[in-house]
Order: structure tokens, then C-alpha cells, then sequence
């Protein structure tokens, strides 16, 4: 790099600094600025008041799941484990961030700086949760880890369905409602308390997301998995993936990394959780259950897996998709579904992979047919 | 004690669905190596038949169980044919992907046919129930338990005798050394699917006798629950989809009677969890050592 910079050192023109750019830096710079294109396309079209009450209301969710998905692919695309909970950190970011907004309203005023503080808190304990599973689930391989992410997954959902949070000038008040006989009223709150979350009826929220937080939530996303997927640790991750017996004999630590994507991953997941959670005035357990993990895996399989590129792209396709088959009214989800299995089955065709390959031949076979 | 048993013995009962249902999973995993997500509503639409079958057009109910067994075996094939043979060469990933797509459209289809309203099933079971030291069973409990003791004992004679048994046990062992003996190896795994369904069938008409609140998504939990008891006992053994149902089964009623019934589901996945990184390969599970 240095010495071909050195040679055009005269007068280095725009276009050949980008011709010595590496090419991976390229197609990440290309990805960071197709965001950001679409994002003000988006941006403005939604200021002018010129989209749907329907897709303006999806923009802030379609963010959250593109942030899963890139997330998701983490872990499944990079470091080649399948998780089927990666919904469970998506509610304990959203609901620790939710705790968090709720009982700063009155020390944080405004929304953004409020909206930052709780999408930190559910990053961290997102990663903290991304820990606790981590360390003894990565040591199970396949589909044993599949199963167990699934059930911490469940646990977690179940756990949060128990807990009720309350928030008054003495701090927070918290019962954890094992027996299913608690209420808001035995949190003990002053007068000028509110509740949080209360157990299975979930949690009061005052919205403060926007679209703008979603798309800057998007570019850390991706700046933190490119620089990983292109640093050191990230090849070690890939090797480990790819090889784990002989990345072990080259003197890599397999937990270490492995942790170091999953934890990384669900920080990440916490994030989209905290800013998913503050765009519904209510909020339960159950939004974030087997099925939500399940269809973040889909944007992750149908983008292709390990592509960042892809995840984007399909997860802001797929949750616009039951909207745009509105017009088969309440034969949408069913139509979902046939599409999905088509798409698996399309895409996984021997025949129809070969099928440009071939072509390209036949013309070649046309060609050298006829030279004389 | 009287109340412990009764616990113990709806626990068993409980079990004995899962280990009918985990009897799918865990023979579809151990010959296509894919995890069938579409099993659980497979036992939903078994249900669905049977509710229709003797309640709606008052079949006497041996025939409305028969017809939900012989209606899944038939959507068992169907699915495996049209959804996962093509795929059989394809990443595990893309056969997931593709479960999940028929577990979609299964709940989906179901949803518009019959709408999302709760049916009340009406237990097939009408014998009277019994009474053991001042322990009342109930008759579909007996009934479960029985079914499922059968169904084992047919099931193990057909694996370890017959000579489809033995094609299965090949295939299941190494599919390519199968096909070069011989064995149909398309044909042994549509037989499993028909295998694996129809027991999905008897599985959801039991489940609905227990409880008897039949919707499109019915079938999902229980899958899941059976699909951990498959983990549990060891996937791919099945000796261990029954140990695994059953155990799953005592606990989750164990944990509902006496520790919470809002976390039992949580209870029962940690033990699991617990008993995953003790022994990463199930109970019975067979420890396959990584080559290089």
C-alpha cells in the first residue's frame, strides 16, 4: 500500500487512491455509503410525508431486525455456530433498556441523549447475558449448541415474564414474581412511582426512538463486524470456523474467539433490543420468543450466509414482504411461507446453480464453431 | 405422598406424548440428519382430523384415529418429497430454513381452514377412571401411557427384526455405503417421515385428550419440548427419545407442582442445559470422536 501511494505520490488523483484501496475496504465503504444513501432517500421521502402510515411505521423496526441479522451473522456466518436465541438478548436489551429510559425521564429530559443511555445499558447487559450463555453453551458443538441457545432463549423470555420493575425518587424497586401471585401494588412505590414492567402484562413506555437513531445504530453494526471480520481476531474466528481442530494446533484459543463473536453478537442484538423496545408504547416477553429468533435466522440464510451484504438486504425485504402481499389479504403469511420454502429450494438447485455456467459454455462451444 | 404420585404419574403421562412425538424427531435426525421443525404441526393437524373426524362427522372414534394417523403419514411423505428430498445435497442450514418454511405454511393453512378459534376437543377416551389407594388415575392417562409403552415395544421389534428395520439402521449408520449395498435410500427415509408422522398423529389426538385446547399453533411447544427430550435422551437413539420424553415429563410436572408454574418450561430447559454440558452427546446419545 505505502509503496504504491509513494509512486503516485506526484499528484495522487481521487480515483487512483480508491484503485489502491484493498478491495475488501472498497466493497465495506461501498456498504457503509449504500446505507447511508438509502437512509436519506428514506429520510426525505418520510419528511415530505410521501410514504404509507404503514412502512413509516415499519422504518425504525426494519432497522432493528437488519441490526439483528448482521448481528446473527456473526455468529452463524463467520463464526459458524447456529444460535436459535438470538431474540433472547433482543429482550434483555429492550427491557433493560426500557428500565433504563423509563426512570431517567426525569434526569434526562430530552429524547436522543435518553435513547443513547438506554440503547448502552442494553448493549451491556446484552453482553453481559452474551457471557453467561457463552461460556458453557460454546463448548457444546452442532446442533447440541442450537438446542441449548434455544433454551436459554426460552428461560430468558420466561424469566423477564416474572420480573416487575418499578421506578420512584428512592431508586428501583424489583420483584422477581416466581409464584405468579405478585403485583405492581407489592413493589412498595411512593406516590410519585410508576411501574415499568408489570410481569406478563409487560411494560408502559413512553416512545422515543426515531429513524435517525435506527440508521446510526445500523453503521455502528457494521463497523464494528467489518473491523472484526477483517482484524486479526476475526480470521482467527474464520479459521476456527473453518478448521477447528488445525486452527487449535496453531496455537489459537477456540473459546476465546468463539466467546469473542458470540458476546459481540449479542451486545449487538441488545442494542436493536433497547431501540426496538422504545418504538411501542407497550412492550411484552413474548414479542422476543423462538419465532423472532427464528426469522432473524431466515434473513441471515436468505441473504447468504457470512454476507453482510445480503443480511441487509433481505431482512428489510423480508419484514416489507407481508406488506407488500397485502393485497392476498389472509393468504399473506401462507404465501410467506411457500416463497421461503421456494427460495431454499431455488437457490439450492444444482441445475439451475450451473445453469449461467453452462450457458456461458454453449456460447463459447457457438463461438469456437465457427472458426473455420 | 397421594399427591406426589399423582404428580409422578401425570408427569409420566405428559412424558409418554413427548416421547411419541421425540420418536420422530430423533428417527428423522438420525437417517436425514436434518432437524424436522414441521413435526410439531404435523401433530396439530393430526388433532384437527381427528377433532373433525368424530366430532364434527360423529365417526366412532378407532376410525377418526385412524384417519388422522393415515392423513399425517400421507402429509409426512408429501413433505419430504416435495420440501426436503431436493435438498438433500444442499447445507443443513438450507433444510432448517426449509422446515421452518413448512412449519410456517402448515400453521398458516391450518389457520385459514379451521380459523384461529380454540376448538374444544373431546377426549377420545371414554373408559371409566381408575382408582388405586384413594389415588385417582385418569383414563386418557391410562391410555397414554399405554399407547406409548406399545408403540415402543412395536416400534423396537421393527427397527431390530424387520429387514426395513435394518435398511433404516444402515442408512442411519452411513447413507452411501447403504445405497452400495443396495438399499433404497429414498424410499427407507419416506419411511421414516411415514413412521415419524403417523406417530405424530397418535401423539396429537392423545395431547388434545389431555388438554384439550386445539389451535393452529398447538403443536408448536409441544414440538419444541420434544425436540429438547430428543436432545435430552440422545438424538438419533431411540431408547433415548423415550427415556428423554418421559424424564422431560416428570420434571416439567414435577417443577409445575412445586416450584413455579410460571417458570417450569425454564426449569425444564435448564436441566437440560445441565445435563448438555455433563454429557454434550444426550443420556444415551453415542459419543462419535472428531477425526482430523
Amino acid at each position: 500500500m505505502k509503496q504504491r501511494q509513494n509512486q503516485n505520490a506526484q499528484a495522487p488523483t481521487l480515483l487512483q487512491r480508491l484503485g489502491g484501496i484493498k478491495k475488501t475496504t472498497r466493497t465495506d465503504f461501498l456498504t457503509y455509503i449504500g446505507v447511508t444513501v438509502v437512509f436519506l432517500v428514506m429520510f426525505v421521502l418520510q419528511g415530505q410525508g410521501q410514504l404509507s402510515n404503514s412502512l413509516s411505521g415499519q422504518l425504525v423496526p426494519i432497522c432493528c431486525y437488519i441490526v439483528m441479522a448482521v448481528s446473527l451473522n456473526l455468529v452463524v456466518g463467520v463464526s459458524g455456530e447456529l444460535s436459535l436465541g438470538h431474540a433472547g438478548f433482543m429482550s434483555v436489551g429492550a427491557f433493560t433498556g426500557v428500565i433504563a429510559a423509563q426512570s431517567l425521564q426525569e434526569a434526562i429530559p430530552a429524547g436522543g441523549p435518553r435513547l443513547l443511555v438506554a440503547i448502552l445499558v442494553g448493549v451491556i447487559f446484552a453482553a453481559l447475558a452474551g457471557v453467561i450463555v457463552g461460556v458453557p453453551v460454546l463448548r457444546l458443538r452442532g446442533d447440541y449448541l442450537a438446542i441449548v441457545t434455544l433454551a436459554f432463549g426460552e428461560i430468558i423470555k420466561e424469566l423477564i415474564n416474572c420480573l416487575i420493575v418499578g421506578w420512584d425518587e428512592n431508586g428501583l424497586h424489583i420483584i422477581f414474581n416466581i409464584s405468579g401471585t405478585q403485583s405492581v401494588n407489592n413493589l412498595g412505590l411512593s406516590e410519585n412511582g410508576i411501574a415499568i414492567i408489570k410481569g406478563a402484562q409487560g411494560a408502559t413506555i413512553t416512545r422515543i426512538s426515531t429513524f435517525l437513531a435506527g440508521y446510526l445504530l445500523i453503521m455502528v453494526t457494521l463497523i464494528v463486524v467489518l473491523n472484526l471480520m477483517r482484524s486479526r481476531s476475526g480470521r482467527a474466528i474464520m479459521a476456527i470456523r473453518d478448521n477447528r481442530i488445525a486452527a487449535e494446533a496453531t496455537g489459537l484459543s477456540v473459546m476465546k474467539y468463539k466467546l469473542m463473536a458470540f458476546v459481540v453478537s449479542a451486545a449487538l442484538a441488545g442494542g436493536a433490543g433497547a431501540l426496538y423496545g422504545l418504538n411501542f408504547s407497550t412492550l411484552v416477553s413474548s414479542t422476543f420468543d423462538f419465532n423472532t429468533s427464528i426469522l432473524v435466522l431466515v434473513f441471515v440464510v436468505l441473504g447468504g450466509i457470512g454476507n453482510i451484504w445480503g443480511s441487509i438486504i433481505s431482512a428489510a425485504v423480508l419484514t416489507l414482504l407481508p406488506e407488500l402481499l397485502r393485497e392476498f389479504d389472509t393468504y399473506r403469511m401462507l404465501v410467506y411461507a411457500i416463497v421461503l420454502i421456494l427460495v431454499m429450494l431455488v437457490t439450492n438447485n444444482e441445475w439451475l446453480r450451473q445453469l449461467p455456467e453452462r450457458v456461458r459454455e454453449r456460447m463459447q462451444e457457438k463461438k469456437g464453431g465457427a472458426r473455420p | 405422598m397421594i399427591l406426589f404420585l399423582s404428580n409422578l404419574i401425570s408427569g409420566i403421562s405428559l412424558g409418554s406424548v413427548y416421547a411419541l412425538i421425540a420418536l420422530g424427531y430423533t428417527m428423522v435426525y438420525g437417517i436425514a440428519k436434518m432437524l424436522n421443525f414441521a413435526h410439531g404441526d404435523v401433530i396439530m393437524v393430526g388433532g384437527y382430523i381427528c377433532f373433525f373426524a368424530t366430532g364434527q362427522f360423529g365417526l366412532p372414534v378407532p376410525v377418526g384415529v385412524l384417519l388422522s394417523v393415515i392423513v399425517c403419514t400421507v402429509l409426512g411423505v408429501v413433505i419430504e418429497g416435495l420440501a426436503y428430498r431436493p435438498l438433500r445435497q444442499a447445507g443443513s442450514l438450507a433444510v432448517l430454513i426449509t422446515a421452518i418454511g413448512v412449519s410456517y405454511f402448515l400453521q398458516n393453512a391450518a389457520q385459514l381452514l379451521w380459523t384461529s378459534n380454540p376448538k374444544v376437543f373431546t377426549s377420545v377416551v371414554t373408559l371409566p377412571s381408575l382408582s388405586l389407594f384413594g389415588l385417582t388415575i385418569s383414563d386418557e392417562t391410562i391410555v397414554t401411557i399405554l399407547a406409548c409403552i406399545v408403540i415402543m415395544i412395536v416400534l423396537s421389534l421393527f427397527i431390530s427384526r424387520t429387514k426395513l428395520g435394518k435398511a433404516m439402521r444402515a442408512c442411519s449408520e452411513d447413507r452411501a455405503a447403504a445405497q452400495l449395498m443396495g438399499i433404497n435410500v429414498n424410499r427407507t427415509i419416506s419411511l421414516t417421515f411415514a413412521i415419524g408422522s403417523g406417530l405424530a398423529a397418535i401423539a396429537g389426538v392423545l395431547l388434545c385428550s389431555s388438554y384439550p385446547t386445539l389451535m393452529p399453533t398447538t403443536g408448536s411447544m409441544p414440538g419444541i419440548k420434544a425436540f429438547t427430550a430428543a436432545v435430552f435422551g440422545g438424538i438419533g437413539s431411540i431408547p433415548g427419545a423415550f427415556l428423554g420424553g418421559i424424564l422431560l415429563g416428570i420434571i416439567e410436572s414435577m417443577a409445575k407442582a412445586y416450584i413455579s408454574t410460571n417458570l417450569a418450561n425454564s426449569i425444564v430447559f435448564a436441566v437440560l442445559i445441565v445435563v448438555l454440558l455433563v454429557k454434550p452427546s444426550g443420556l444415551l446419545g453415542k459419543y462419535v470422536p472428531e477425526k482430523v
